[in-house]
């Protein structure tokens, strides 16, 4: 099948000694494995070129974007979860909290889809694919810099972060409300602070320490999982790859892209560690 | 015990603080007067659920609305009528001319700042002073609310100190900036025995070098002795009796008050179960949604007659500052 559909035995042959695929799958295995300690994954079927290259090569696009959508969905959801603390009852409070739940119901492509349908299709405000112009710093290919990228990232970002938002906004909300009802509130209303600083500095500082953990964690696997996200948007990304590789059967792709899915998500949560050990008193001296 | 200089600097009048749910109205504070003179210890008692802690939260507004809500009544500080200022005057009051410190030391500080940090905020807000000066004079109050190497502790966390520590601290912050009023809402309940002397012994120290005067939230009668100039008896939302703490003591006119006193566990046996139950008075405290027709410790007085079931009483006075509300002693007032 790599050889191509119309390649004869012989050259079907050539191609499994190339790859190493004649020998029994045990061998296969440990040899996996002793060039994956030595940090290579192999090459692409397809490029033939090596499949860890492949997969950086396109990981500042993946990068950024969960970047975005992180920031959306971290600034969005606390401030919206404050907002709907202070006045549980108020018209604006119930308007959030059933837009967070389409957040979380409404699947990422349907989302995804229905915004390329309003501001691409109708109103022709941004661009409905792609990552626009970018700008080469070093090895790192940043679309942040040109107006043009940026626009590039408003769809795609907020559909990554949909779901998040809607998770953090209710994280926030909940936390609010039990934060609000602790006593050392009541100290800080009783010294004579504003509400603004009753609620941002002495509630919403507990209430963070959840929450930050969350969207750390939710962090990494936006990196290693924006897919969907990314196909829709054509978002030159590894999850685009991913995609063409699971459908060519690059299997070197495929597994390096699972390796180093798992490696993110590990050091994001050693990281998400440290900061919550920065956010949490109890934590640094214990 | 000094006389106080009787000057009125905090005067509460037919409050009424009630409470909103499905199961209806729970009227917690429901015609509450008191006053509070200039320098004095102010004890108030009763049960728990009596509406101590209500008073005290109507008067710094801090009553959780819903589902609480002040219905009814004044409360003067310096004249002016708390309940209808807006809430920017109200600020500047709570912490510089009446603060407040509660019951649980473990919870009532922030766990994400350092005491220095949460006693700094007195200063800065009310007083205006920079990062560094505030921090200086939060070492400052430290040092006289007695907490060793006071320089060391401003940068700790809450959870580093024990509760005894705790409750300094927060006395440290309500001090700060020179409040008039202190009120202190049951501050030794939840201290092991040892720790509630200092406590107590430091807050009579600072009162006197501060010259504040406080409003003494316990259940505790021992406190009331030791501490108090004048004692105000609460019972299901109402003041039943009120007068100067030797004259209470001495010439006990509500029998609830007489059953309060007979349950003071002796001294030397005072142990957390003793101090909360009161034995010698049987029944319950009636449900504040369903009050009973008449006097509301009929139900429960050793001494009611046909009128107590009736008929409320009116909390009544000779004059002499000892005023009661009970049937049994209505006629004071008509020969006085
Ligand atoms: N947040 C609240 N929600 C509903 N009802 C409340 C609330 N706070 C107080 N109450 C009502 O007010 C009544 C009086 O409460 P309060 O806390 O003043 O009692 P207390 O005299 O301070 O008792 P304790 O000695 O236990 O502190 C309670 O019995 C309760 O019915
Ligand atoms: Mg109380």
């Amino acid at each position: 099948m790599l050889a191509g559909k119309y390649a004869t035995q012989a050259e079907r042959e050539h191609v499994r000694i190339v790859y190493g695929l004649d020998k029994p799958y045990y061998v296969q295995y440990a040899n996996f494995l002793t060039n994956a300690v030595k940090g290579n994954f192999g090459k692409s079927y397809i490029s033939q070129v090596d499949a860890l290259d492949t997969i950086l090569e396109r990981f500042p696009a993946t990068f950024e974007l969960a970047l975005s959508a992180i920031f959306i969905s971290i600034t969005g959801g606390v401030l919206l979860g404050v907002v709907v603390s202070i006045k549980p009852h108020g018209i604006l409070s119930r308007l959030i909290m059933a837009g967070s739940l389409g957040g979380i119901s409404i699947p990422t492509f349907f989302m995804g889809i229905l915004w390329v349908m309003v501001f691409a299709v109708y109103l022709e405000w941004l661009p409905a694919f792609g990552r626009g112009d970018t700008v080469q710093l070093g090895s790192w290919r940043t679309g942040f810099l040109t107006l043009d990228g940026l626009k590039h990232f408003i769809m795609p970002a907020l559909t990554l972060s949909g779901y998040q938002l809607a998770v953090l906004l209710r994280l926030t909300r909940a936390g609010m409300r039990e934060v609000l009802s602790e006593e050392y509130i009541k100290t800080a209303w009783a010294k004579g602070l504003s509400p603004f600083k009753v609620i941002i500095k002495h509630a919403l500082r507990n209430v963070l320490i959840p929450v930050v953990t969350i969207a750390g964690l939710s962090f990494g696997e936006l990196i290693a999982f924006s897919i969907v996200t990314e196909s829709i948007f054509q978002w030159p990304g590894m999850g685009n790859l991913l995609l063409i590789s699971i459908f060519e059967n690059d299997h070197p792709v495929i597994v390096t892209y699972i390796m180093l899915a798992a490696f993110i998500i590990l050091s994001i949560n050693i990281v998400v560690d440290m900061l919550y050990a920065l956010l949490n008193p109890k934590i640094r001296y214990d | 015990m000094t006389i106080p200089a009787g000057q009125k600097i905090l005067s509460i009048q037919e409050l009424k603080t009630y409470f909103y749910s499905h199961q209806g109205v729970a009227r917690a504070v429901d015609g509450v007067s008191f006053d509070l003179n200039k320098g004095e210890v102010l004890g108030v008692v009763g049960e728990s659920g009596c509406g101590k802690s209500v008073t005290a939260q109507s008067v710094m507004q801090l009553v959780p609305d819903p589902p609480g809500k002040i219905v009814g009544g004044k409360i003067l500080f310096h004249e002016k009528n708390l309940l209808t200022l807006p809430q920017k005057e109200i600020r500047k009051i709570r912490g510089s001319g009446i603060a407040m410190i509660f019951q649980e030391p473990m919870t009532s500080l922030n766990p994400v700042f350092t005491i220095g940090n949460q006693i700094s905020e007195m200063f800065r807000i009310h007083k205006g002073y920079g990062k560094k000066q505030a921090l200086l004079a939060a070492t400052e109050m430290l040092d006289r609310v007695q907490i060793p190497s006071p320089h060391k502790r401003v940068h700790e966390y809450p959870h580093q100190l024990s509760g005894g520590m705790r409750q300094r601290v927060m006395i440290a912050m309500a001090l700060s900036c020179d409040p008039e009023i202190l009120i202190a809402d049951e501050p030794t309940t939840a201290l092991d025995v040892t720790v509630q002397a200092q406590i107590l012994d430091l807050m009579q120290t600072l009162k006197r070098e501060y010259n504040t005067a406080i409003q003494l939230i316990t259940h505790d009668l021992g406190v009331i002795a030791e501490m108090t100039d004048r004692v105000v008896v609460m019972y299901a939302g109402q003041v039943v009796e009120e007068a100067k703490t030797r004259e209470l003591f001495k010439n006990t006119l509500h029998p609830y008050t007489r059953g309060l006193l007979k349950s003071i566990p002796v001294l030397g046996k005072r142990t957390a179960s003793d101090r909360q139950e009161l034995t010698e008075i049987k029944g319950m405290i009636p449900s504040l949604t369903n009050l009973p027709k008449g006097c509301r410790f009929s139900n429960r007085c050793p001494q009611a007659m046909d009128i107590c079931t009736q008929q409320a009483p009116e909390l009544t006075g000779d004059g002499s500052g000892h005023n009661v509300r009970c049937w049994l002693h209505n006629r004071i007032q008509d020969h006085g």
